[in-house]
């Protein structure tokens, strides 16, 4: 079985997806900033199941403010603001289990695509939802 | 000629290249025979129970998914049992059927994991490639189905927070196909390939009788022969009606010899009877509600009103974790919560597997019960600053303490030797 796997191996497509790129950059990040001015393309990620728990997206025009996301979450990602009445989520420390997603009573949290979140700034901008 | 002279010490641990987490062996080599093994723990103690004990009950399930990033079904599930117990709440039976479904699932992907590990820790780094390929079609499922790749958040106090949809069950059905096609070629490459035979037959044995008496649990156990599956003993969800029957090699027509072996074989035989499992749950399971608790709020003041005890047991992929909890009216905090995960029960096996062996084997038998050490450390002893040693005796005397402390009540066991 092992020798058959082998050798068909040689002959069919890589099990992986080659991202970002189908061979690695010198630079990772000067290939991505050729990708920003349009000079190189990315090879996209597999694509996400339609129901992936990824980065959460908060509305904030929806939020109440009754805290119950901060009471189940586990990780204590979720930060109130007192005088807006609102609250602001520090991703880096998520765990992605949604549970605030059911918990919130007016829908105002959602279970979002997005899981390219490494940053080497925990608190920036995109790691920050508010 | 004394024969202690020729006996030299050999320490592997707590960090070290061959080890996946940090455990400390101490061998008694003479040449390449090993003649003794003491094997120490508590390296890796989170101090997971007491943070459990600060938070409320739906903080401490994600916190009890995150003992183990493998067994991240079975903890969830056992600490649901043991507070839907304590708090007297209904399981819908549609939800127990796909907690058995993800259950299941993580069986396979486990199994599939520990075969992946033994071919690295054999040496054929080629097998491990290919068994992992083919584990992440069960990882794109469980990802299709629950949204995360590990760390499913799947159970939940009275029910579980996913379905399946009816255009998801045509995705398991063709996991299903896909394995049951590759298990017999898995089967080959691993229980028919002679260098793989070679390096397991009679390495790393376990009799049934040492299995019995230093309580092994799981795949382990069942490996020496023993008929030991909580699913068949002590069924919970919906294992009693679907006639769950531990696997032992006796099923492969192999007389059991408790050899790491013995072990892939039951591992691999167990891929085949998750899916059939699953399969038939996919059938089976009725239509209706998946929790009774579909309000977070309404579950919150559920849970801060219960009080009693609970007990909760599930047949993970190593064998049997236990979660205990004790629930209090009008504290959110679980009061008591204590977990028993499969390791703890097998790690002993390692001393008489050990015994006679090939200081070359000493991988692929630290790697045969599948450890998990993570999960298993609930203590570690500091004494004056520094690492102490209890005996047996004073273990007892201070597990049966905990006991009473945790639960309220007298241990039921007779003290001897104590104090008192």
């Amino acid at each position: 079985m092992i020798l058959k796997t082998l050798f068909s191996q040689l002959l069919t497509k890589p099990a992986t997806n080659r991202f970002p790129a189908k061979y690695m950059p010198k630079s990772v990040l000067g290939f991505l900033s050729r990708v920003k001015e349009g000079k190189a393309t990315i090879v996209p990620p597999v694509p996400v199941p339609p129901r992936f728990r990824g980065k959460i997206a908060y509305s904030r025009e929806k939020c109440i403010g009754c805290q119950l996301c901060i009471r189940v979450c586990p990780a204590k990602v979720i930060e109130f603001l007192p005088e807006a009445k609102k609250i602001r989520m520090h991703v880096a420390r998520c765990t992605f289990c949604a549970q605030c997603v059911d918990a919130c009573p007016v829908d105002a949290l959602a279970e979002s695509g997005g899981f390219l979140l490494s940053d080497t700034d925990r608190s920036s901008a995109a790691l920050t939802v508010q | 000629m004394p024969e202690t002279q020729n006996v030299y010490e050999i320490p592997i641990g707590p960090i070290h290249p061959a080890l996946k987490e940090p455990v400390r062996f101490t061998f008694q080599v003479e040449g390449e025979r090993i003649r003794a093994v003491d094997v120490r723990a508590g390296f890796a103690h989170r101090g997971i129970e007491f943070m459990g004990m600060r938070r409320n009950l739906i903080q401490t399930l994600y916190l009890s998914e995150r003992i183990c990033g493998i067994c991240s079904i079975s903890h969830p599930i056992a600490i649901t049992l043991a507070v839907e117990r304590a708090a007297g709440i209904e399981v819908p039976p549609r939800a127990q059927y796909l907690r058995v479904i993800f259950s299941e699932l993580e069986r396979i992907h486990s199994h599939l994991l520990w075969a992946g590990v033994a071919a690295h820790e054999l040496g054929f780094d080629t097998l491990l490639h290919l068994t992992w390929k083919v584990r992440e079609q069960v990882l794109d499922i469980l990802e299709e189905l629950s949204g995360n790749r590990i760390d499913y958040a799947i159970p939940i106090y009275g029910g579980v927070r996913r379905d399946i949809s009816p255009e998801q069950i045509p995705k398991v059905e063709a996991m299903i196909r896909y394995y049951r096609g590759l298990l017999e070629e898995l089967v080959d490459a691993f229980l028919r390939d002679p260098s793989v035979a070679a390096r397991t037959r009679d390495v790393g044995v376990l009799t049934p009788e040492e299995a019995d008496l230093l309580c092994a649990v799981g795949p382990t156990a069942r490996a020496s022969g023993l008929s030991k599956d909580v699913r068949q003993d002590r069924p919970y969800l919906v294992y009693g009606e679907l006639g769950v029957k531990a696997i032992t090699p006796r099923d492969w027509g192999l007389e059991p010899r408790g050899d790491v072996y013995d072990k892939a074989v039951v591992r691999l035989l167990e891929v085949g009877q998750s899916l059939d499992l699953i399969e038939t749950c996919l059938y089976e399971m009725p239509e209706g509600e998946i929790t009774s608790f579909p309000k977070i709020p309404a579950l919150l003041a559920h849970l801060k009103k219960a009080e009693g005890e609970g007990l909760g047991w599930h047949e993970a992929p190593r064998g049997e974790v236990i979660h205990y909890i004790r629930l209090e009216a009008g504290v959110e905090e679980p009061v008591a919560w204590k977990v028993k995960a499969p390791t703890y029960s097998n790690l002993m096996s390692w001393v008489p597997m050990f015994a006679d062996q090939e200081i070359a084997d000493i991988p692929i038998i630290a790697a045969s019960i599948d450890p998990c050490i993570c999960c298993m450390d609930r203590v570690h002893m500091v004494r004056d600053g520094s690492p102490a040693t209890l005996l047996k005796e004073d273990l007892l005397r201070l597990s049966r303490e905990k006991t009473e402390r945790l639960t309220g009540h007298p241990s039921p066991v007779t003290r001897h030797g104590g104090g008192l």
